[in-house]
């Protein structure tokens, strides 16, 4: 299928690998990628926090130039979660509010440019490698099923919530990505807390908020028993890698949970090679979880097992007030 | 700018619904604290997105812009989700933060800053620009957590994942054009 691209700033540079494990396995998948050209900065979290109309209507820009590029596909893709609900919080928005939709074309005015709200569809990428391209094409690829790796899917909050477009089974327990790696041959851990925060921002301006978050997804990772978590957005890359690291300061922890993203693991069930999709650039060293697979057999054996993390306190689950 | 000087004088409930895009239903707040109990950062906000909607309808500006609550959301929609009356929570915190710049109410200025930071590299640059933010940022704010924080970046540098200078998008003169009348239209909206 075609798809118009949006990568981001992030995908750019600190979430490098996922370009290029995306990059590196789209022909496998039938993926046809179009870059937006010249594409801005979709303001993360913060743009919107300081001016409404300017957030949209920088998000408006990426929007215009994609539906002007946009000759045999209405599809628009992005690898991001917060660039993802950006793009389609706004073409949401600017369809729902016929205030917000004038307000934000006349702004685009100024640079020449305008967007017909809705006539573009806004789909995260786990979405079209799940739903359009579908898992018995996923499946049809793997060459070096991932059998003995156990991993955990995570799915953070942008993509399944709020969901403008009801493109999920459920907002709190999701299973797309689940199915899409038990495709790939890995064991799925059963956990609870694959749709909690990854801390967001809160990594830099509240770092001790952030750090019980993340000290609580690594911890119910480990506990559950996975080798690793397989992500879908480059904030929750950093947050659960780079600043594992920080948070074991913190607490005075060792965990060592790596965290790749879902393309990386397609790619290596895909048979590319780990250098390929951009592995060995994480924080938390992936390379022992990976060894796992280089068995062929199903059943691993227990040789080794890694030591139990110490329990956190952590924070508490969701709770009525 | 606020609604209230565009369109006379309302209630602080009627300007923060109206400063926030689409059928956002605040109004609707039954008060059942579903926001609270499932907010990540609630433990550590000084009123949670229930209280502060009662605030709200009360009319405790100052209070409510004051707060640390809606900095401290991480926009992770769950309370929006989780709403029995469908009201679009997230938005209004997004809300009450672009409120409280305009007002310029806040008592840890460190919580606006990040946002602002990150909007002057986007408007120069058209794209983030992540040492430039992390450096600036921790300089005004945290200066001794420099130093703990510098393995991070070296650790960040070492692994080609963060850039040294900043990208700059080629149609930069037609994105300031479009920012500069979005902002002279921001009051519209209400
Ligand atoms: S969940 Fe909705 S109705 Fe309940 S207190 Fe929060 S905003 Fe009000
Ligand atoms: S979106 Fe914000 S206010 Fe709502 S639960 Fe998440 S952090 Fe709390």
């Amino acid at each position: 299928m075609k798809a118009l691209f949006y990568p981001g700033c992030s995908m750019q540079r600190n979430a490098r690998p996922y370009l290029d494990s995306l990059l590196a396995i789209r022909a496998d998948i039938g993926l046809e990628l179009q870059e937006i050209d010249d594409w801005n900065c979709c303001g993360a979290t913060e743009y919107m926090s300081v001016h409404r109309v300017a957030a949209h209507s920088l998000i408006g820009r990426n929007l215009a130039l994609a539906q002007a590029q946009a000759v045999d596909t209405d599809v628009l893709t992005a690898g991001c979660s917060a660039c993802f609900l950006n793009l389609s919080k706004t073409d949401t928005q600017m369809r729902e509010d016929a205030k917000l939709n004038g307000t934000v074309n006349e702004a685009l005015a100024a640079g020449g440019l305008h967007y017909d709200a809705g006539s573009l569809k806004v789909r995260h990428l786990l979405d079209l490698v799940c739903h359009d391209i579908g898992y018995d094409a996923v499946k049809a690829r793997v060459v070096k099923p991932l059998y003995g790796l156990k991993v955990a899917a995570y799915y953070g909050c942008q993509v399944v919530r709020p969901d403008y477009d009801g493109r999920w089974d459920s907002h709190e327990h999701p299973t797309a990505m689940d199915t899409l790696l038990r495709a790939l041959g890995a064991e799925v851990v059963d956990w609870s807390l694959k749709t909690q925060c990854c801390g967001g921002h809160m990594s830099v301006i509240g770092p001790e908020v952030a750090f019980g978050l993340i000290r609580r997804l690594i911890h119910g990772a480990a506990e559950a028993g996975a080798d690793m978590v397989v992500t879908l957005c480059p904030m929750c890359q950093l947050n659960l890698d780079a600043y594992q690291v920080e948070m074991n300061k913190h607490f005075h922890t060792d965990y060592r949970v790596p965290v790749l993203y879902f393309t990386q693991l397609m790619g290596l069930a895909f048979g590319k090679s780990a250098k390929e999709l951009g592995i060995g650039k994480e924080f938390v060293d992936a390379t022992p979880a990976l060894a796992k697979i280089q068995a062929e057999a199903p059943k691993v054996a227990e040789a080794k097992r890694r030591r139990r993390p110490k329990p956190g306190d952590g924070l508490p689950m969701p709770r009525m007030e | 700018m606020t609604a209230a000087t565009i369109s006379g004088p309302k209630d602080f409930l009627s300007e923060v619904m109206a400063a926030t895009p689409g059928d956002n239903r605040l109004n609707h707040c039954i008060q059942c604290g579903s926001c609270g109990g499932s907010c990540p950062s609630g433990a550590e906000m000084e009123h949670t997105p229930r209280r502060l909607f009662a605030l709200i309808r009360a009319g405790e500006r100052k209070t409510v812009l004051m707060s640390n609550a809606p900095w401290y959301c991480v926009s992770c929609y769950y309370c929006t989700v989780r709403c029995p009356q469908n009201i679009h929570i997230t938005d209004v915190m997004y809300t009450l933060k672009a409120m409280a710049i305009q007002a310029g109410l806040y008592h840890d200025t460190s919580l606006p800053d990040f946002s602002e930071t990150f909007v002057d590299y986007v408007e120069k640059y058209g794209r983030s620009f992540e040492l430039g933010l992390a450096t600036r940022f921790n300089l005004r704010h945290h200066p001794l957590s420099l130093a703990g924080m510098a393995p991070l970046g070296l650790n960040m540098l070492k692994r080609g994942r963060i850039d040294l200078t900043p990208h700059r998008i080629e149609g930069m003169a037609q994105l300031s054009a479009i920012l500069e009348r979005a902002k002279s239209l921001e009051g519209v909206l209400a």
